[in-house]
């Protein structure tokens, strides 16, 4: 049996824990428990990985497993991963250990609370691990209901409607999906054997030219929802900002990051053909994401929705990086992904808990808490810098190996959009230094503040964790960039061979 | 004819055997002990059901008149597990004084209409076929009635039993003028001599109109939210689970062992079917406050996505719908059963009603959480499973716009399907449903839709067995 396995069957048995909890705090120790052997596992696969890639292991996917369920659909239960999944598996792993500790003080409704978090983390621990897009897909809408609920019940502001209106335009994104895996599958054997959905399966046929134009806007706009594609991304703002924290954390850290992982490795990386004649569409939709995205966040006065554009901003130049089709710009593209996601994490994070000290989320409303919790205060400086690519840290090393990627094309048409795209570190620059300003420095504006408290324990463990990620990435970038490239080659091939 | 061949007619015999006992049990008990013939029928139900899992022989009777194979009997038993949920359900409400005197009648109706569905679904020719679908819906106007003191259910017979004649007069007609076209009501026969004339094209689409009506397809749905809510809950959930599945059965057989010669007509009337039923049907029950007319269109809209699901052909197609069936059987009750358990406590049936509902009844809120996500095609649960084959099965045949409105609707439906679980999980209410402990029988009905449900898509060889069982379509 795969090690794998135990990715999907840790939080399964971590929900039924819970259920035999009697309050809050058993829950969140169980919870916190099981994402702690998780984020253990994590650690020990990336290890297991790199050993099988040292002793020359050249399989595209390792810790292969293959199970066939519906034998006349031919549908598998197939799992494996490569280097790139291995390293989203990890930030998946961090991003939710970090979100136990930062709900650690939900009461409501707290069992329930913890089992919603950890389906959501399953579904997306299995999406990736997925080979079979059958097996995907429902990961993937394993991943998404939960967030129904648990912004709908422990959210905040207009909740019901952000929450109906996240739940609804993700599942239209997922209903084309649902299209354009039909169309892959059908289509998966040309020439008269049984159809398949194994990834690996149809990337080695050929489809039809016409029938991958006809699929991949499907599928590349089906996952780009979850990306946050312009103009698909307004369930991002709302979502977020009446999310809970550590959801919040959750779905900007991780889930938005399915959308990405899902357009290069099914969309892109399956029908190359028609993601090389199409690619200028969405460059030009995920240019306007990342400008977009940034100019939202200068008006935003709500720190949450300030960090939400500026994921939009940020998710938005995964998927331009992801569409520049050369091997440096995709690597950027997931070190982003993964940068993004523990930046985006820390940053929810460290909101949720000023906020529940000041009780308002308003910068204009605050002021001066550096002199109150200097702290949290400082994480958030760091988190900032790291936003805005401080060199050291991982922003940096994403943004300048996406740019550097991108410009690499001498054509009129990417330069302009690269141009045009790195505009945005400045904009970028302005929102964070303007709310560090505000927010950070400055005299105490609410004298009310001089009470507060700084972090506690959890909350320090929380933020830790994420920062030693985001620093650990910024000073050895090589070794991650090392493990994603590997695995990036055949896809890159695969893309280019058409050209 | 030796005696013994009587016996693959074994869910028939046996339903009749049922019958016969409950009626003497009516004679017979007094008026004291009128509770014990509630849990005795369920009992004598239970030993038939099971008895029908007992391994299936093909063969034909009365000269091909009637037929069975194993696909057959997989859909009788499919039925049979609804109708043992039914009768589950409804006993707590059977239980009240003012049903009491009137016990065994609801039962005598009930598997009555089941013995006509089976003898539809059985049917070898258009005759056993209209007999067997006349005594599906005649008795079943005075089940819709069965309150008959209260209007809107002696309304609700009315209305179905109008609507119901109206439809066998249309399907009627359509099936002598196919007659009057081929000669034959035989299908084997019917299916040989079918062409494209005029006159059998314009039978087979009254044939279909009438088909229509029973499946309540739109255009020809309009009795069916008045019906399902003027009736009793519990026949509400089994006019749209038990009676829809069999007449989804019996249609699906008709088209592919009768016209198929006609299949590039009728997909295309599918296609338009379908398209029309989920999108009414949908944009009807987001504005629905009422949770049976809620369920009503919901089953509409479900109704639409199943055609899809026949419009792949009699394998991948059959399979496809008959495993939706199943899942639909447990989901659709599921979310039904909950419904009754608050009607028979509390009287209440609005939307509204349910606001606060977990803080109060959590394992009931759970129940139906997981029936709407089912029935809403969310993951883990059957329904996923059902519905993905659904479009499956329709993309087989290259109908990728159709799935991909059908995928759409399946968001919308969605939308109303969350606005009963915000209700339950989200809303706040001053007066929420008082804590209350269910019977037994409802419980063991609820537990078994639940097991139903989660399992149900796991177990992939079921739907392997099915599809197995869909080369016997033309074998008796």
């Amino acid at each position: 049996m795969s090690i794998l396995n135990l990715f999907v069957i840790v939080p399964v048995l971590t929900v039924f824990a819970i259920l035999f909890t009697k309050d809050f705090k058993g829950a969140r120790v169980v919870s916190a428990i099981g994402m702690g052997i998780q984020l253990l596992l994590a650690a020990y696969l990336i290890f297991a990985y790199l050993d099988l890639r040292a002793i020359g292991i050249t399989d595209e996917m390792v810790f292969t497993q293959d199970i066939l369920w519906f034998p006349m659909l031919n549908i598998h239960y197939a799992i494996g991963v490569d280097g790139i999944a291995v390293s989203m598996i990890a930030l998946t792993a961090i991003v939710v250990f970090a979100g136990v500790f930062a709900s650690w003080e939900v009461d409501n409704l707290a069992r329930e609370f913890f089992i919603s978090l950890i389906l959501l983390a399953t579904g997306v621990f299995g999406f990736f691990i997925s080979l079979d897009l059958f097996t995907m897909f429902l990961f993937y809408e394993i991943a998404v209901i939960p967030m129904y609920l648990l912004i709908g019940i422990w959210g905040s502001g207009p909740k019901e409607y952000s929450a109906m209106k996240l739940t609804l335009m993700l599942m239209g994104g997922s209903a084309l999906l649902l299209v354009g895996l039909l169309g892959l599958y059908f289509y998966s054997a040309p020439d008269g054997g049984p159809l398949t959905f194994n990834i690996l399966e149809i990337a080695k046929v050929h489809i039809p030219v016409e029938m991958q134009r006809l699929f991949f806007p499907f599928l590349f706009v089906g996952f780009g929802v979850l990306g946050a594609l312009f103009p698909f991304h307004t369930w991002s703002p709302d979502g977020h900002a009446s999310a809970p924290t550590a959801v919040s954390m959750l779905h900007a850290g991780v889930l938005m990051k399915l959308g990405g992982y899902g357009c290069f490795r099914v969309a892109m990386f399956l029908l190359p053909e028609a993601a090389n004649e199409m690619a200028w569409i969405f460059i030009i939709l995920t240019t306007i994401s990342v400008v977009y995205g940034a100019f939202g966040a200068i008006w935003q006065k709500d720190l949450k929705y300030i960090n939400a554009y500026s994921s939009v901003s940020h998710c938005g130049l995964v998927l331009f990086a992801l569409l520049m089709m050369n091997e440096t710009a995709m690597d950027g593209a997931i070190l982003q992904m993964i940068s993004h996601g523990l930046m985006t994490a820390l940053f929810f994070a460290l909101i949720g808990m000023i906020y529940g000290r000041t009780h308002t989320r308003m910068i204009d409303q605050m002021g001066g808490l550096m002199k109150v919790i200097p702290f949290l205060s400082v994480v958030y400086v760091i988190a900032g810098l790291a936003s805005l690519g401080l060199p050291g840290l991982s922003g940096f090393v994403a943004e300048m190996t996406i740019f550097v990627g991108a410009f690499q094309h001498p054509d009129i048409f990417h330069r302009a959009a690269t141009i045009i795209a790195i505009s945005s570190i400045v904009i970028t620059a302005v929102y964070i230094l303007r709310v560090v300003g505000i927010l950070l420095l400055g005299p105490v504006k609410n004298t009310d503040y001089n009470l507060l408290t700084d972090a506690r324990w959890y909350e320090r463990l929380s933020t830790i964790t994420l920062l030693v990620a985001i620093a650990g990435i910024g000073m050895f970038p090589f070794w991650l960039s090392d493990t994603i490239m590997n695995s990036l080659g055949p896809i890159v091939s695969r893309l280019l061979a058409v050209v | 004819m030796d005696l013994s061949q009587f016996f693959i007619m074994r869910h028939e015999v046996l339903l009749l055997a049922v019958i016969i006992l409950i009626l003497l049990m009516e004679i017979f008990v007094g008026k004291a002990n009128r509770k014990a013939i509630i849990p005795v029928s369920i009992g004598l139900f239970l030993l038939s059901t099971l008895a029908g899992f007992l391994p299936a022989e093909s063969g034909q009777l009365f000269g091909d008149m009637y037929r069975t194979n194993g696909l057959i009997v997989s859909m009788k038993n499919i039925l049979n597990i609804g109708v043992l949920i039914v009768m589950l359900l409804s006993a707590e409400w059977l239980r009240k004084e003012e049903n009491l005197d009137k016990v065994s009648e609801y039962y005598l109706i009930m598997l009555s209409t089941l013995v006509g569905m089976f003898y539809m679904i059985s049917s070898g020719d258009f005759l056993m076929f209209y007999l067997g679908l006349e005594l599906a819906s005649i008795p079943m106007a005075a089940l819709a009635a069965y309150d008959k003191f209260r209007n809107s259910s002696a309304e609700a017979g009315i209305k179905f039993i109008f609507s119901s004649a109206l439809s066998s007069g249309v399907l009627l007609y359509g099936l002598s003028m196919i007659y009057a076209s081929t000669g034959s009501i035989y299908f084997t026969e019917v299916a040989a001599h079918m062409g494209e004339q005029p006159l059998q094209v314009l039978g087979f689409i009254f044939f279909l109109a009438g088909m229509g009506f029973k499946i309540s397809l739109v255009p020809f749905h309009f009795w069916t939210a008045d019906v399902y809510e003027g009736a009793p809950i519990s026949v509400t959930s089994y006019l749209s689970v038990i009676s829809k599945g069999a007449a989804i059965f019996i249609f699906s057989i008709v088209l592919f062992s009768v016209f198929p010669m006609l299949e590039p007509l009728w997909q295309e009337l599918l296609y338009v079917l379908a398209i029309l039923t989920m999108t009414l049907a949908n944009l009807f029950a987001v504005r629905q406050n009422n949770i049976k007319r809620f369920l009503a269109f919901s089953s509409i809209a479900q109704a639409g996505f199943i055609l899809l699901g026949i419009m792949g052909g009699p394998h991948l197609g059959l399979t496809t719908v008959v495993y939706f069936i199943l899942v639909y059987v447990f989901t659709n009750l599921g979310a039904f059963g909950v419904a009754i358990s608050i009607s028979d406590k509390t009287g209440k049936e609005n939307i509204n009603d349910y606001n606060g509902l977990y803080k109060t009844n959590p394992m009931l809120s759970l129940t139906m959480m997981l029936a709407l996500f089912s029935l809403a095609g969310i993951p883990p649960v059957a329904g996923f499973f059902g519905k993905f084959f659904l479009f499956t099965s329709a993309a087989s045949k290259g109908y990728y716009i159709l799935v991909l409105i059908a995928v759409l609707n399946a968001t919308i439906s969605l939308y109303y399907y969350l606005r009963v679980v915000k209700a339950m999980f989200i809303e706040k209410s001053d007066h929420p449903i008082a804590p209350f402990r269910s019977s037994l029988s409802t419980r063991m009905a609820l537990a078994l839709c639940v097991a139903g449900t989660f399992a149900v898509g796991f177990i992939s060889w079921i739907y392997e067995y099915l599809y197995d069982m869909t080369y016997l379509l033309f074998i008796f």
